[in-house]
């Protein structure tokens, strides 16, 4: 597991207060629980039907009809609930969520992401993505700052089909965390020892940097 | 009272051309049976409703064995099939966002003229037609039609004789919906079916007044 993407889930960790609705993607999103206070407690809904989402279970306490949302058996923690399709996407959509944090393949300057057509990939389909990017509260991505070859995944516009437009809030990568405001796309913090000539140079979406940007806090 | 059947009997129901609510997430609460059953009776021109065509047990086997001719679902990564299929002309495909889809069927089932959501707003949804674009309430929204069907197949943790249901753990998904949307309601039963009067009114999840058909399920 690289450096990047713990840098990446212990900042959104920071997010997390007592008490919320979360609905976390797939990749650096389900690492974040790790990086909880223990006192902390917060619901994870899975969108197949769970609010308190658990951890795997141990070889004795595997059920084949209590998954997550790709199928994976898992386990329900102490006073978590099931529920059918109908009411999870009401949660889901009705603002019952706080905050969802997705991953994504392009975000872009308007805010727009593109997190359901693989590049080059065969059709799969948005699922719940698009129901979670506009139905909870606050929509985290969570993402490495460029793809595998070193292409800016933060673009002026997004090329690749879109999940939502205009529904991002947040930002975090490696390098730092954007938020968007009046003043557009915004530099917010910044990573230790990274530089913001280093962040424009990665990023192609056009960026505010205001005079004071804060050290990103991941600890 | 339900009428109890063998999977291969209760199939014996479905002609060719009809279209079918199959529940399940990923074959999580699929009844696996019914399709089995689907399978060997080689029905053809169906139109399936999904979440998704299940890994290699599921709704893919029938979209693979070339039974369906028109699948509707939220997610079908699993299925690689259906991009070939769909450029060769044997299979129409619709994609819908998971909480769209399920409302639908619900739509269906309640006597509503349709779904109005922001789900899909600005993305393939909106431009390639899929939902309609309105404006209500000061509010852009697109309108999706509801989704009937002729059958309903789904699996059910347990059952009386009087064909009430309960699902266990994220199983139950898309069965409430889908019981409601469909002419005949036939569900497989992992455990044994049970006596009248055994499932107390308050643990009913579907009231077996809406259950046509029983399958003992194969657990």
């Amino acid at each position: 597991m690289s450096d990047k993407r713990l840098l990446i889930a212990k900042r959104v960790a920071k997010e997390f207060k007592e008490g919320m609705l979360v609905n976390l993607g797939i990749g650096i999103p389900t690492m974040i629980p790790a990086f909880l206070p223990d006192n902390m407690n917060i619901w994870i809904e899975s969108e197949n039907g769970i609010l308190g989402l658990g951890p795997p279970p141990e070889k004795e306490q595997l059920d084949p009809f209590i998954t997550d949302a790709g199928a994976k058996p898992v386990t329900i923690v102490k006073g978590g609930s099931t529920f059918d399709s109908n009411f999870s996407f009401g949660l889901i959509r009705g603002g019952h969520i706080d905050i969802t944090v997705l991953g994504a393949f392009q975000v872009d300057e308007k805010g727009n992401l593109a997190n359901w057509v693989v590049p080059g990939g065969k059709l799969a389909g948005m699922g719940g993505a698009m129901d979670l990017v506009t139905g909870a509260k606050k929509v985290i991505i969570a993402t490495e700052h460029c793809d595998k070859e070193g292409n800016a995944k933060i673009k002026r516009e997004c090329d690749l089909p879109l999940t939502g437009a205009g529904v991002v809030d947040m930002v975090v990568s490696e390098l730092g965390v954007f938020v968007f405001t009046d003043r557009g796309m915004e530099l917010s913090e910044i990573a230790p020892g990274v530089s913001i000539e280093e962040v424009v140079a990665k990023t192609e979406a056009k960026l505010f940097i205001p005079e004071n940007v804060s050290v990103m806090n991941s600890f | 009272m339900a009428r109890i059947m063998s999977a291969t009997e209760a199939v014996k129901l479905i002609k060719d051309g009809d279209t079918i609510h199959v529940s399940g997430f990923l074959s999580v609460g699929t009844p696996l049976d019914l399709i089995d059953a689907l399978l060997q009776q080689g029905s053809k021109n169906l139109t399936v409703i999904c979440n998704d065509g299940g890994f290699e047990k599921g709704v893919g086997q029938l979209i693979r064995s070339g039974q369906i001719s028109k699948f509707i679902c939220s997610w079908c990564g699993s299925t690689p099939e259906i991009s070939d299929l769909v450029a060769k002309g044997l299979l129409e495909h619709e994609l819908n966002p998971q909480g769209t889809l399920v409302e639908r069927i619900r739509a269906a089932g309640y006597g509503l003229g349709g779904v109005l959501t922001r789900t899909g707003l600005n993305t393939i949804i909106e431009e390639g037609g899929y939902g309609q674009k309105v404006h209500f309430n000061g509010q852009d929204m697109l309108y999706h039609t509801p989704l009937k069907a002729n059958f309903a197949l789904t699996q059910a943790f347990r059952a009386d004789t009087s064909g009430n249901l309960i699902y266990h753990g994220t199983a139950r998904n898309f069965s409430p919906a889908m019981c409601m949307a469909a002419d005949i309601v036939i569900a497989s039963v992992v455990n044994p079916i049970e006596e009248i009067g055994s499932i107390k009114p308050d643990e009913v999840m579907i009231p077996g007044g809406i259950v046509d058909v029983l399958v003992q399920g194969v657990g």
